[in-house]
């Protein structure tokens, strides 16, 4: 009944106990709290159920919050690993729980915090910035972002029962086939990716739709803002690498479940083609990343230099260039595979070609710079630590693109720092310029500038810490995922000065914490709902805006529209309708559980439950289909009450 | 998704693990009359849409019917197909060529499954009540659904059965 | 004030790190920069040429950036405010036209060095080459000399200016045969053979690993390689036929049980097609 669950999986080390417990308590206590506050109810009705962007994305945001706290710990813990196992000493974790928190690290960032702020992210701010009252499908955003968080439960229940995939967070076969890993650690890595993966996919379709059918009259598509050219642009590349991921981790699974030979070394199956597989996902989805923040940053930097943006038309050329390159490199994952000097060649110029369209639009955002009013606030100090780390990242990836090069490098923490740069730097600025210029339109009030000044410092200079001496490292010999290693290598000093740099990373993420709980006690209120004098729609909306968006759907006549809105007079007043929205709904929630109920039996193997929980889940959507109650109208006396 | 499997597919179909290949299993007029009833099953959904269109209940349900009962026969055929290989031993577990043949045939026979089950779905209430706006829309969907399944099952016949075969 | 307090902060902090950074690396030996290779010479150079030529476009945006924010903040009295400049075709010409330029230089590097450093060729010389068969087991490296007959753990030594053929498979999960001081690295696959061609050009001995995680043993797979003179490389390989160890079948099956930080050993090699059967198993 309980497939092959049994109690030794409940047993772990010391340290997993520790973490485990505290997220159980953790969990008990916001139970405690809600129960002893009357909240429930509030919590199902406002939040669970509700199919408002603004606060998918929210609840997005908050999940990603929660991985992140859990991804830093994994990378503190991998740092303090490799300061300790040096010599005689093999560190304070065993080899295998080491791989397993540097795989956990990896899928946590990647998965659960670079998607989920970037997807929080374009939730929230999408559907203001085209006019649009709430994205196409919102029950299915609603139903993705329950898939999101479901798929992280199984990285943090894995710490609970039984282990997580000790392979890398791209789990290669063999080391990831039954034959060398028979445990249950692969099999929670395939459900986590796969299920957050599934959520992926419907929100690329949903945000792709609304871009395409809502936007308000007059946003002709070369008008909207470069965020949503940028979101745009990342959806298409879902659409067409998810399903990729999707196809190869059910390979994975076949093979690990059913006992099929496509990835075996054995009866002609070939582990190079889920390398290759893998990789025809993996890459576009680092583009899936960045893209966002790059659509961030160009708000950021026009409304933060009081200029509109330089090289518009450009700018949307250069994302689609990025767009169609970024599914035509994924062989520079693996020169040293041994594919041949002209496959090698091919992909590493395909790979370098990347670097012209990146380049252009940073100097198009310096150019925005030139001759504007530059305000160094918080979000364009983000900016500014972007264009330094994510310009040195992007330089040592050209390098590594060249085959002989990436031949010394491959695999070596040159590569680690190489990636962290461009993440960092990239997607984790590009989301806290994001966080710090949209807060006050979210919450109502302003985040205290002090802090958020402190925090940027903390970052920055903790992440050129901990990943410039990576670099180096790389140049030594040091590999990734290495839990060991001699002191004769050298490597020691280079560690230890990461691991300072961690420590102040921590100290940044810290500090940012604080920053909420400061602000919110101060409680400067945004009251004009444009504290930044922005450019663009979401700023003509209160602050927070009515769960509606708009009373009247803007009409848009140029680029940055709200910029223009200001400059004109106060218009007539025009005659308020009803407004039409979708109702909430807790079919999110149902599939949510169900698909982590799904995940869990096929993972342990209780095929009963497996099958039980799918017919339910198929029963809810069916159920939904037939659901009669989806819409319901705002009344005119509401909305003038809201104005 | 199904490119990434064709993709599997063209790499590991001559994985045989000294077993059989497509040319001694498949059998290709077999294969070509369950093309030909997904096709009939794909026009049957077309013209099941368009009489939904015209709100035409009752010719609507008949047609969409007679889609699900041919989604249903090609289920059988390719069941009848594969557990006869299965019997004699050529399951998805003995070599590479027949794990992604399983992979792909099965990925799309669970589609088709799903197909027919929709069919029900979006049907029943229709004997109850009439056609509305909702239920065009919903149907005009599954009917893009079912040429979906038989433009995919034509790839699979062409690139699997056909090649897989001379 | 203030703000001047924190920018002379800074710069001694970049400085500090230039410093030290500097300092580091003369006193440490950092193979991929200081390779003793005629592979990873190439190697380095092309690493070199490349950083030059991205630093092209590469400091000219930091210097803007960092420029461009201090020119043009808020509040600097007599800057230029100029909000209708927001196109520039000759600005856009630039940009597009010379990392283009850069690019396509890097590309011709590209495709020439992909050929003349691809691992499956051969090293051209007027010496013999070496045979060296590497099979990455769990979790150690077996080396195979087959026109030696010997075999060993974790240990191999080769002349100097003596081409190396490597040829690479594994009885493991993936691995990535590397000897970062002597040039770049080709993964070990199980059913599948890679081939590594490398020369030394100095002797010393020097670290290889596995640079692909394949287990829980995985940082121990250290081995020493070694490159000597012609004199003391027939003097060593004499010294292992002499050894008590022999390499069958048997001694083979024991070696693929998974162990870890093994020390290195050396062995007389029995079954003369070892390779090839761990090749074809």
């Amino acid at each position: 009944m309980f497939g092959r669950l049994t109690l030794e999986a409940f047993q772990h080390d010391w340290i997993e106990y520790a973490a485990g417990l505290s997220m159980v308590f953790g969990a008990l206590a916001t139970v405690i709290l809600l129960t002893y506050f009357r909240l429930w109810k509030w919590l199902w009705k406002e939040w669970l159920t509700t199919v408002d962007h603004k606060k998918i994305g929210i609840m997005y945001i908050i999940v990603s919050f929660i991985m992140l706290f859990k991804g830093i710990f994994d990378a503190v813990m991998m740092r303090l690993q490799q300061v300790w196992s040096v010599g005689d000493s093999m560190g304070y974790i065993t080899a295998s729980h080491f791989q397993q928190v540097a795989t956990a690290h990896g899928v946590t960032m990647i998965f659960f915090v670079g998607m989920g702020l970037m997807f929080g992210i374009i939730n929230m701010i999408l559907p203001l910035q085209i006019g649009a009252r709430d994205v196409a499908f919102p029950a299915l955003n609603s139903i993705s972002f329950w898939l999101f968080t479901s798929g992280a439960m199984f990285i943090l229940v894995s710490l609970i029962v039984g282990e997580f995939a000790g392979t890398g967070w791209t789990s290669y076969p063999p080391l990831s086939g039954l034959k060398y890993s028979p445990g249950v650690g692969v099999d929670y890595w395939l459900w986590t990716i796969q299920i957050s993966g599934v959520g992926s996919l419907l929100s690329g379709i949903n945000f792709f739709v609304t871009i395409l059918k809502m936007r308000c009259p007059g946003m002709k598509l070369m008008r909207m803002p470069i965020f949503v050219w940028a979101s745009f642009a990342t959806m298409i590349m879902v659409m067409f690498a998810f399903p990729i991921l999707t196809a190869t981790l059910n390979m994975l699974t076949t093979d690990r479940l059913i006992d099929t030979k496509l990835f075996t070394t054995e009866a002609g199956g070939n582990p190079m083609m889920y390398i290759n597989l893998i990789w025809a996902w993996g890459h576009p989805e680092v583009y899936i990343l960045i893209l966002p923040a790059f659509g961030i940053f160009s708000e950021v930097v026009a409304v933060f230099s009081e200029k509109r943006l330089f090289g518009y038309k450009t700018m949307v050329y250069a994302i689609f260039v990025i767009t169609f390159l970024s599914f035509i490199v994924w062989l520079h994952h693996f020169f040293t595979m041994g594919s041949g000097a002209s496959v090698n060649a091919f992909f590493g110029i395909m790979t370098m070609i990347i670097a012209v369209p990146t380049g252009v639009k940073v100097f198009n955002w310096l150019f925005t710079m030139f001759q504007g009013r530059v305000r160094l606030d918080t979000p364009m100090l983000w900016f500014l630590g972007f264009a330094i780390v994510f310009v040195l990242g992007g330089m040592t990836g050209v390098m590594m693109s060249i085959p002989a090069v990436d031949f010394q490098v491959h695999n070596t923490l040159f590569l680690v720092a190489h990636f962290h740069s461009v993440i960092i730097g990239g997607v984790v600025f590009g989301f806290f310029a994001g966080y710090s210029y949209w807060f006050p339109k979210f919450t109502g009030i302003m985040l205290n500038e002090r802090i958020g000044k402190w925090a940027f410092g903390f970052w920055l200079s903790g992440f050129l810490l901990a990943f410039m001496p990576l670099y180096l490292l790389g140049f030594m010999g040091a590999t990734r995922r290495l839990d060991h290693y001699e002191p004769q290598t050298g490597f020691f000093p280079l560690f230890a000065v990461a691991g300072v740099g961690a420590i102040l990373i921590c100290i940044g993420f810290g500090l940012q914490i604080l920053q909420i709980l400061v602000s919110i006690k101060e409680n400067k209120k945004d009251l004009s709902g444009d504290p930044w004098n922005g450019r663009t729609l979401e700023w003509s909306t209160s602050s927070p805006p009515p769960h509606y968006n708009f009373a009247h759907i803007p009409e848009v006549h140029s680029i940055d529209p709200f910029w223009e809105m200001k400059k004109e007079p106060e218009m007539k007043k025009k005659p308020l309708h009803e407004i039409h929205m979708p109702s909430n709904t807790g079919v999110g929630v149902y599939l949510g559980a169900l698909s982590f109920i799904f995940g869990f039996a096929m993972i342990w193997h209780m095929f009963w439950l497996a099958i039980l929980s799918a017919i339910i889940m198929v029963g809810c959507l069916i159920a939904r289909l037939y659901e009669k109650n989806t819409e319901y109208y705002i009344s005119v006396e509401e909305i003038k009450r809201d104005a | 998704m199904f490119a990434a499997f064709f993709a599997a597919y063209a790499v590991l179909k001559d994985g045989v693990n000294s077993g059989p290949s497509g040319k001694d299993l498949f059998n290709l007029p077999y294969a070509l009359i369950e093309t030909f009833v997904l096709l009939f099953a794909a026009l049957t959904s077309g013209i099941g849409s368009i009489f939904v269109h015209r709100r035409k209940r009752k010719r609507a349900i008949t047609f969409f019917l007679i889609t699900a009962l041919l989604g249903l026969g090609f289920l059988s055929m390719e069941w009848i197909e594969l557990s006869d290989w299965i019997q004699r031993g050529y399951s998805w577990k003995f070599s590479a060529f027949l794990s992604t043949f399983f992979t792909i045939i099965g990925t799309h026979a669970f589609h088709v499954f799903f197909a027919i089950l929709w069919v029900f779905v979006f049907l029943i209430p229709l004997f109850f009540r009439q056609i509305t706006d909702t239920d065009i829309r919903r149907l005009s969907c599954l009917r893009m659904f079912w040429q979906f399944i038989f433009i995919v099952w034509v790839c699979i016949f062409n690139i699997v059965y056909l090649i897989g075969a001379l | 004030m203030k703000n001047h307090y924190k920018i002379a902060l800074v710069v001694l902090a970049i400085v500090v790190a230039v410093v030290a950074t500097i300092l580091f690396i003369q006193n440490n030996n950092i193979p991929v920069l200081d390779p003793k290779g005629i592979i990873g010479q190439k190697q380095r150079d092309l690493l070199f040429i490349t950083t030059l030529l991205m630093l092209i476009v590469v400091v000219p945006a930091i210097a803007f950036t960092l420029i461009f924010a201090f020119l043009y903040r808020k509040g600097r009295p007599n800057a230029t405010y100029r909000p209708e400049f927001y196109d520039s075709h000759l600005a856009e010409i630039v940009w597009w036209g010379v990392p283009s330029i850069i690019i396509i230089v890097l590309a011709v590097i590209t495709y020439q060095s992909s050929y003349a450093l691809d691992p499956y060729k051969p090293i051209e010389s007027d010496k013999k080459p070496i045979t060296i068969q590497v099979v990455a087991l769990e979790w150690k490296w077996l080396f195979i000399y087959p026109e030696q007959s010997i075999a060993t753990i974790n240990f191999i030594q080769f002349p100097v200016d003596t081409p190396i053929n490597f040829e690479i498979t594994a009885d493991a999960p993936m691995n990535s045969f590397w000897i970062p001081q002597l040039g770049g690295q080709i993964y070990a696959m199980q059913s599948m053979r890679t081939e590594l061609h490398l020369m030394a050009t100095e002797a010393g001995v020097y670290r290889g690993c596995s640079s692909n995680l394949s287990g829980e043993g995985f940082s121990g797979m250290v081995f020493q390689a070694k490159a000597s003179s012609e004199q003391e490389f027939n003097q060593w390989v004499k010294e292992v036929k002499n050894s008590s160890k022999f390499l069958t079948l048997d001694e083979y099956n024991v070696l693929v049980t998974p162990s870890e930080y093994v020390p290195a050993s050396f062995y007389k090699l029995e079954k003369q097609d070892l390779f090839n059967y761990i090749l074809t198993k």
